[in-house]
C-alpha cells in the first residue's frame, strides 16, 4: 500500500523517540531541526507533530510544530520560531544538540493536508498564504508537489519581515525554477535592496492581484499568526 | 484571549481516539452549524483546551489533563461523524 493512497487514519499515530541528526540556523529567530525517528510511518504534506520534552525532575512540556518534510522515510524536519517568552521553543533553538533525543507524536492532522489529484479527478489550483514561520507546512506541501511533479498550478503569497526572514529559501527557489511554484513575497519591515515596492503590510489591491482568482476554485491553505489569518 | 484553529487538537485527542479527530464533523448543539473539528476556534491557554463553535462561539468540547488522567467533555457536539 502506498502512502499517498492511504487515508490519514491508516498511518499509525504514536509517540516515538527521535534523535536529532541536524540543527541549523534557519532565520535570525528560528532553527531548522532534523530528526531520525525509527518507526515513523511517513506523513502527508501539511501534517504536524507534537514534540515533548521531559526535564530531569520529570516535568514535561509539549508543543505542536508543523512538519517541513513529507513522504516516506524515517527522517523528519521541523523549523521552530524562537518565542522570547516560550517554554519549549527557546530550548529547541538554544540548547538542543545533535545526538539529543526528543519524543515526537504524529503524524497528526487530516484537514490541513494536500495530496496530488488522482488521475480521474480534475486538477485544482493551489493557493498558499503564509506569514513568517507559517510557511513551514507549506514547504511540506510544496515538497509533495515537487516530488509528484503533478499538474496543479501552485501560487504562494508569503509575508515576512525582511529578506533575512525567509524560511527554506533554497527549497522555494528550486520549486520556482522548476516551474512548479510562483511566490509573491511581501516584506513588512524591510524590503530587499532595489525593490520597487516599499516594505509594509499588504494592500487590499495587491492582495487581490496576488491570489488565484476564485472562479478557478483554488484549494486555499492559510497559516500564520491568528490576526493575519483572520484578516485574510 | 487569542484562539488557534482546531487542527491543534489533533495530538491531544489522538491519544484518546483511534481515528484522526480533526476531520470529524459534528453538529453544534447550540446553533446547529456542522463543521469539522479543524474549523473550531480553540483556546489552549486555560486549565485545558476549549474548542468553541466557529459560528456561535458556544463551547463544543473541553479537554483537561493532569495527574495521569484526562477529562473529556463533548457537551456541544452532537451527531459526530468520524472516518473509519
Amino acid at each position: 500500500m502506498s502512502l499517498t493512497s492511504s487515508p490519514a487514519t491508516e498511518r499509525r499515530v504514536a509517540w516515538r523517540v527521535g534523535t536529532v541528526v541536524g540543527v541549523q540556523q534557519e532565520t535570525p529567530r528560528s532553527r531548522r531541526i532534523t530528526l531520525d525517528v525509527p518507526g515513523w510511518p511517513g506523513s502527508l504534506g501539511g501534517q504536524h507533530v507534537d514534540v515533548r520534552l521531559t526535564a530531569d525532575d520529570g516535568y514535561q512540556a509539549s508543543r505542536s510544530y508543523s512538519l517541513a518534510s513529507a513522504g516516506e522515510g524515517g527522517v523528519i524536519q521541523l523549523a521552530v520560531d524562537r518565542l522570547p517568552d516560550g517554554e519549549v521553543s527557546p530550548y529547541l533553538n538554544d540548547v538542543l544538540a545533535v545526538g539529543d533525543e526528543v519524543e515526537v507524536h504524529g503524524p497528526l492532522g487530516g484537514w490541513f493536508v494536500w495530496q496530488p489529484s488522482a488521475s480521474a479527478e480534475p486538477v485544482r489550483p493551489v493557493q498558499l498564504i503564509a506569514g513568517g514561520s507559517g510557511v513551514v507546512p507549506m514547504v511540506s506541501i510544496i515538497r509533495t508537489h515537487v516530488q509528484a511533479g503533478d499538474a496543479a498550478p501552485f501560487r504562494m503569497l508569503y509575508s515576512i519581515r525582511s529578506p533575512a526572514d525567509v524560511f527554506f529559501r533554497e527549497e522555494l527557489a528550486a520549486a520556482e525554477s522548476a516551474g512548479l511554484l510562483s511566490t509573491e513575497y511581501v516584506y513588512t519591515r524591510e524590503a530587499p535592496p532595489g525593490s520597487t515596492t516599499p516594505a509594509g503590510r499588504i494592500t487590499r489591491e495587491r492582495f487581490a492581484a496576488a491570489l488565484t482568482p476564485a472562479e478557478q476554485e483554488p484549494t486555499v491553505y492559510v497559516c500564520g499568526a491568528t490576526p493575519s489569518s483572520r484578516g485574510s | 484571549m487569542t484562539h488557534i484553529d482546531g487542527n491543534a487538537m489533533s495530538g491531544v485527542l489522538s491519544e484518546l481516539l483511534t481515528v484522526e479527530p480533526t476531520t470529524a464533523r459534528s453538529r453544534c448543539a447550540n446553533c446547529g452549524d456542522v463543521a469539522a473539528l479543524a474549523m473550531a476556534l480553540v483556546y489552549p491557554d486555560a486549565a485545558g483546551w476549549v474548542a468553541r463553535c466557529r459560528a456561535c462561539h458556544e463551547v463544543l468540547a473541553t479537554v483537561v489533563r493532569g495527574d495521569g488522567r484526562t477529562w473529556l467533555s463533548l457537551r456541544g457536539m452532537t451527531a459526530i461523524e468520524l472516518e473509519r
